[in-house]
């Protein structure tokens, strides 16, 4: 029984850090049909500037929050300069954001050096609660309650505020929101450098998690989370949570049931779910 | 009366396809002007181009004698002008509370006040007030999008096809709420429906194959034979 609550607690842990990386891509990708390979390299620059400001401070607090910052500044220069000649093109959204992964991942390799670098989870969260023959990590439980307290906030602001109204009524009907007298340009703006802030949190909270950090673990995430997109329905924000908790989940038992199967069972979960729900999981679409 | 909007010889491209080749007419404060035509013919992509979301390549478009041919579909929106397309742009997936929200732009009191006009004028929004958009009929999609529009006072409403596809009682319902909206503001109506167009609209344009034919009264329309048999197939 205790394997199975440690393989549970593993599977949301990882769930929800490709949760915090899928949650910005559905957005961006529901609202603006814009297919970005480069959030992986957010996530990563999130990873990296959160160590280097907790290296700074010492403080995890600081490193989560100069992570987001990191995020949105970056964010808000890959929208500008990068996604606005693209839109409409699926094309050529691919072939420049993928480009620009490239550019942000050696970019990383300049600011950073080409090393790995070792990540050391902040004392207050390191070591495990004993309950029972049940180890609880302490780390991996504090990522599950960010994950759901991200997840709170947000289903909060879209089904609460007038700004979450106008990004789901935008994912729904650009032209029509726009023909309503609302800036639809700025919101993309809003929600692109939003989903590259939550891209970095993802990588901050994950470099204490694995450990290390690489300049190429962006991609290896962004393919994750790609996944979870189509499984949960583009646009759908309660649908990355649960196709991320079902990826993290799938990939948590079959490494220890069948690890050869490992790797593979994330395709065929995506697989199965186009199959017999080709929309995924939920539609954001009215 | 005042002139609220001019189209000028106004062309439109979309694609490779030159769609518009010359549309004018003009919408005069208070009036319901009706844009008539074959399919096909331009009358949406005419209510597209004034709206910004095909935007001209030539000719210009003049709304409160400030040019708007070149603005951004939401400048155009927030001038003064509400758009009900033809396919109703119904958020099906918010309730009808939240479609009506989406457009309101200030929610004050006197925004209040001006929704619950415009539910009395359309009360069957009212019944439905939690359902979402997606699971209405026809016939609310249609009263939530002319709701939509009307919400923010808009002082010209650009209203296409309000009557396709709907049962002969609702157009009756649909009708009846355009002529309540004609008291507080301009129109510009496309509509293949000529029994509604003529009960309705004050002038008439007709359009075909993205020009302008002719403009003018309503009254001489009724009586042109003629030109009804030769454009809208009547007669």
């Amino acid at each position: 029984m205790e394997l199975i609550i440690n393989l549970l607690i593993n599977g949301l842990a990882t769930g929800m850090l490709i949760f915090l990386l899928a949650a910005g891509l559905t957005l961006i990708f529901g609202l603006m049909d814009v297919l970005n390979f480069a959030h992986g390299g957010l996530f990563a620059w999130g990873a990296f500037s959160g160590v280097w400001f907790y290296g700074l401070t010492n403080s995890f607090t600081v490193a989560i929050i100069g992570a987001i910052l990191t995020g949105i500044v970056l964010g808000f220069i890959t929208e500008k300069l990068i996604i606005t000649p693209v839109y409409g093109n699926h094309i050529q959204q691919i072939l420049i954001t993928l480009g620009f992964m490239i550019v942000l991942s050696e970019m990383l390799k300049v600011v950073f050096g080409p090393n790995q670098i070792a990540a050391k989870t902040p004392p207050l969260l390191s070591g495990s609660w004993e309950i029972g023959d049940v180890i609880i990590i302490k780390y991996r439980l504090f990522i599950i309650l960010v994950g759901i307290l991200v997840f709170g906030i947000f289903q909060f602001i879209l089904k609460r505020t007038k700004i979450g109204l106008i990004v789901r009524a935008g994912v729904m009907n650009k032209e029509m929101v726009q023909a309503l007298g609302i800036n639809i340009k700025q919101v993309f703006l809003y929600v692109f450098m939003v989903g590259a802030a939550l891209a970095a949190l993802g990588g901050v909270l994950m470099a204490p998690y694995s450990g290390v950090i690489y300049a190429e673990m962006g991609m290896e995430f962004a393919i994750l989370a790609f996944i979870v997109v189509v499984i949960g329905g583009m646009g759908s924000f309660p649908g990355s949570l649960l196709a991320a908790i079902l990826v993290g989940l799938a990939g948590s038992f079959m490494a220890y049931y069948v690890p050869a199967l490992s790797l593979a069972v994330n395709m065929m979960l995506m697989a199965i779910v186009l199959i017999f729900r080709p929309q995924g999981l939920f539609t954001a679409k009215g | 009366m005042s002139i609220l909007l001019k189209v000028d010889n106004i062309h439109t491209h979309i694609g490779q396809y030159h769609i518009l080749q010359g549309v004018s007419f003009e919408a005069k404060k208070g009036e319901v002007s009706v844009l008539l035509g074959r399919n096909g013919a331009g009358k949406t992509t005419t209510l597209k181009t004034i709206m910004g979301l095909t935007p001209a390549t030539s000719g210009t478009v003049t709304f409160l004698n400030e040019g708007i041919t070149k603005n951004a579909t939401h400048h155009i929106a927030s001038n003064g002008i509400g758009y009900v397309p033809e396919d109703q742009g119904i958020f099906g997936a918010l309730t009808v509370e939240e479609n009506l929200k989406v457009a309101m732009k200030k929610e004050n009191d006197a925004a209040r006040e001006r929704q619950e006009y415009v539910l009395d004028l359309f009360p069957d929004l009212k019944k439905y007030w939690k359902k979402e958009g997606g699971h209405l009929s026809g016939g609310q999609k249609q009263m939530l999008s002319m709701a939509r529009a009307f919400i923010n006072d808009s002082k010209l409403l650009l209203i296409d096809e309000p009557s396709k596809g709907l049962a002969p009682v609702v157009i009756e319902k649909v009708m009846e709420a355009i002529i309540e909206m004609k008291k507080q503001t301009t129109i510009i109506l496309v509509e293949q429906n000529f029994i509604m167009a003529s009960r309705i609209g004050d002038t008439y344009t007709l359009i075909d194959d993205g020009e302008t034919i002719q403009s003018g009264q309503m009254s001489e329309l009724i009586q042109n034979e003629e030109l009804k048999r030769q454009y809208l197939g009547i007669g």
